[in-house]
């Protein structure tokens, strides 16, 4: 749903990219064996004229470099293809008298364009033709769009960021291997709704039940051992970081490197100038229910007040007689459902690969951190004002840079919070 | 199985350039963290910096290849300020936190197309090493050593890079035991107890964090100019963790620790490789392809960075009571 504003233009430029592909296929193979016969040229530009869907016939096309100069006419297809000896960057431009009659470039200079061979030995050049389509919507939509997405967003980290958090409050550790629970949540959701073919609620269920079990296993197996022999919190923060690699390769043996949709995006709904899925409707309302389910657990319930105590001081808590040993054991296997959970709504309204855990990794460490390590409900606004970020950002960055700007904007809040939002200061030490 | 290729091709890697640029980085490393107790989850980004402030300044400036390298070290000297400023008071963990969010805002940011024409995007940068090889005295030709063959220029990267492991090494054996050094290892060892003899612990540890972050943008500059590529790709989180592998190999408060750790990490690791390839190719792993093997090889880190930390934190060479983790 991020694509909203240049959903409408770009159908030809898709086509024009698969007959791109096309020539690339049949060109490969050209051997340049003499160099003045351009059929045998090892280098090639092409493209497709269309105008409004419609090809445009016999249209003289030049490509230019130095002293070289070659031209070729569109088919009636609109194709034209352009052999050429060298690497470089040739200037394309097409003869206007050719065109027929009515046909305008999009842009005034759209007649001349650039095609890059240095890298590559295809390069695909595509002229516009009539009115621009792409629709440009006003800013206060784009940002109620861009908002609406960072609520989404958020929440799915919110939900992982919490286990974080409660690890991190109860047993001190800086859980590196966190991502990973992401990761198995998403790709045995698709395992079992795609490969076994399962109903999507049953897959759903066995996916956050298998992370859970891994989380226990992983707390029980690795872990616990690890406190018994009282191991510093910062090597045991090193080891999680190699059991992430550790986990993330057996993944990635296993399910293939690969990107898998699962949810297929699910059905459009239209909501004032907001573009969402039902999935995602639904996922809203799964995050705010379980993230609700949590409070209402560490505010409410005798177990939850424990949790609380062990976070607060650990020893203090068993000497009032709480098992500290059963309540890290029961944040684990909550922490790692949320988790789960997380990462199956991810994988549902996004798409999941080996990586995907990994990937927001950072941002849920940013989330906690921004939060205040260690507490629950700061985890949880850390989590929602990172989505914003992340979403919102990228009106004014380009989208490739919205990461960074999560990861920067954590750098800036440390240097003047660094106890996070709502944290305490003691816990920076 | 072809057992001799499987030995020449793990010899080749003990002095591989490659292997020489990890030793340079994990150097650095030792510096932040062997020696001031820094947990420094960045240094892909000090490498990475070495590597662009070296390709920009001779692609898009034109400069030769001593400027080029003094800029690089500058890059990523200033970037060890500016990181360490807001983060060095910070506990442990968030420093390791903080770090490794700078190295990955900095890979997005020098992979962003819209910094191409300077960066190259997420295609990198490419053919910036000639003013650096026309240096070479070596006559053209191809070197045979018995069970491998170099050209003129690999023979003449690997003399300079290992040439540059030996200098680094001899400065930091008197840097370390002169008495800065010992400041160091008195903010590893305790902080506050420094701080109480009146040193400025916040000075000491930026400056460590320069010396170390310099040393590292040097085996940047290495391995991107062994194959003349610098691809935001390479300096990933695996990077960065592969150091701390080699390093804690070795021996996190030595010096010959990441060297030996290094050449030893890489040996074992192409070794392992080649094994696990022929078995592949005999059909006795059927479970396995080619390409599968390759991640093995980071799966492998990942068992070798836990055993480690878990059983021999002192690494190789380390003594127990130099290593602490401060947790």
């Amino acid at each position: 749903m991020s694509q909203l504003n240049i959903r409408a233009g770009r159908k030809a430029g898709v086509f024009l990219g698969v007959l791109a592909m096309l020539f690339a296929i049949l060109s490969a193979g050209a051997p340049a064996k003499a160099a003045d016969d351009p059929s045998t040229y090892a280098y090639t530009i092409a493209g497709t004229l269309l105008n409004n869907e419609k090809p445009l016939v016999g249209v003289n096309v030049t490509a230019q470099l130095d002293a070289f100069k070659a031209s070729a006419k569109s088919d009636d297809s609109g194709a034209w293809t352009i052999m050429v000896p060298k690497a470089g960057i040739y200037n394309v431009s097409i003869d206007k008298s050719t065109l027929p009659a009515g046909v305008s470039f999009t842009k005034a200079d759209g007649d001349k364009l650039q095609a890059d061979l240095t890298q590559t030995d295809f390069a695909a050049v595509l002229f516009s033709f009539g009115k621009s389509t792409v629709v440009a919507e006003n800013f206060g939509d784009q940002l109620i769009v861009r908002v609406w997405a960072g609520l989404n967003f958020g929440l799915l980290l919110a939900m992982a960021a919490i286990g974080i958090s409660l690890i991190f409050g109860t047993t001190g550790l800086n859980n590196f291997a966190h991502g990973e629970m992401v990761t198995t949540g998403a790709l045995f959701v698709w395992f079992f709704h795609i490969v076994v073919n399962l109903n999507i609620l049953v897959s759903a269920v066995i996916a956050i039940l298998l992370t859970t079990v891994f989380g226990w296993v992983q707390d029980a197996g690795l872990w616990k051992p690890l406190r018994k022999r009282r191991m510093g919190l910062n090597q045991m923060m090193i080891v999680s970081i190699g059991f992430s690699i550790v986990a993330r390769y057996i993944l990635l043996l296993f399910f293939g490197g690969d990107t898998k949709d699962i949810g297929g995006g699910g059905n459009i709904i239209k909501l004032g100038p907001i573009f969402t899925s039902d999935i995602a409707l639904i996922s809203l309302v799964i995050c705010v229910l379980s993230l609700a389910g949590v409070a209402l657990f560490l505010t409410r319930t005798r177990l939850g007040k424990a949790t609380r105590a062990v976070s607060d001081n650990p020893s203090l808590a068993a000497a009032t007689g709480i098992d500290v040993e059963r309540i890290i054991r029961i944040v684990w296997i909550v922490a790692s459902a949320l988790t789960g959970l997380a990462g199956v709504l991810y994988g549902l309204q996004f798409q999941a690969t080996w990586l995907t855990g990994f990937d927001i990794l950072l941002l849920l460490f940013a989330s906690v951190t921004l939060g205040g390590l260690g507490t629950a409900l700061g985890a949880t606004v850390g989590a929602l004002i990172i989505g914003m970020i992340v979403e919102v950002s990228s009106l004014f960055i380009a989208n490739e840079l919205k990461y960074a700007a999560a990861l920067v904007i954590l750098i800036v809040i440390l240097i003047v919070r660094p106890q996070g939002v709502l944290g305490k200061k003691q816990r920076i030490g | 199985m072809d057992w001799l290729n499987a030995l020449n091709l793990t010899f080749g890697e003990f002095i591989g350039a490659y292997t020489a640029a990890y030793v340079l980085c994990a150097l650095g490393l030792a510096v932040h963290f062997g020696f001031t107790g820094l947990l420094n989850f960045g240094q892909a980004a000090f490498a990475a910096l070495g590597a662009y402030g070296y390709s920009i300044a001779t692609l898009s400036f034109g400069w030769p290849w001593y400027s080029s390298v003094l800029f690089g070290l500058l890059c990523s000297a200033a970037f060890a300020v500016v990181l360490g400023i807001p983060t060095l008071r910070l506990r442990a963990d968030y420093l390791a936190i903080v770090t490794i969010a700078a190295a990955q805002a900095l890979k997005f940011a020098v992979s962003a197309s819209i910094f191409e024409n300077v960066t190259g995007g997420s295609n990198g940068l490419s053919q910036f090493g000639d003013s650096f090889y026309a240096l070479n005295p070596i006559p053209k030709g191809r070197y045979d050593f018995g069970v491998f063959a170099l050209s003129e220029n690999e023979l003449f990267i690997r003399i300079v890079a290992w040439s540059l492991i030996i200098l680094i090494a001899v400065f930091l054996f008197f840097l370390t035991r002169s008495p800065w050094g010992r400041v160091l290892k008195g903010i590893r060892e305790d902080e506050d107890a420094v701080r109480s003899l009146g040193k400025n612990v916040f000075s000491y540890k930026l400056q460590s964090m320069i010396v170390g972050g310099s040393i590292a943008s040097l085996g940047g500059m290495v391995f991107v100019m062994s194959s003349q590529t610098n691809q935001p790709s390479n300096w990933g989180t695996n990077f960065t963790f592969m150091l701390w592998t080699i390093l804690l190999l070795g021996g996190a408060a030595t010096i010959l620790g990441p060297i030996v750790g290094g050449m030893v990490f890489f040996g074992l690791l192409m070794f392992l490789q080649s094994v696990m390839e022929g078995l592949v190719n005999m059909g006795w792993l059927p479970f396995l392809d080619i390409a599968q093997v390759g991640q093995i090889r980071f799966l492998l880190v990942g068992v070798a960075l836990m055993l480690l930390v878990i059983f021999r934190p002192q690494g190789i060479f380390g003594n127990k009571k130099e290593l602490q983790f401060n947790g």
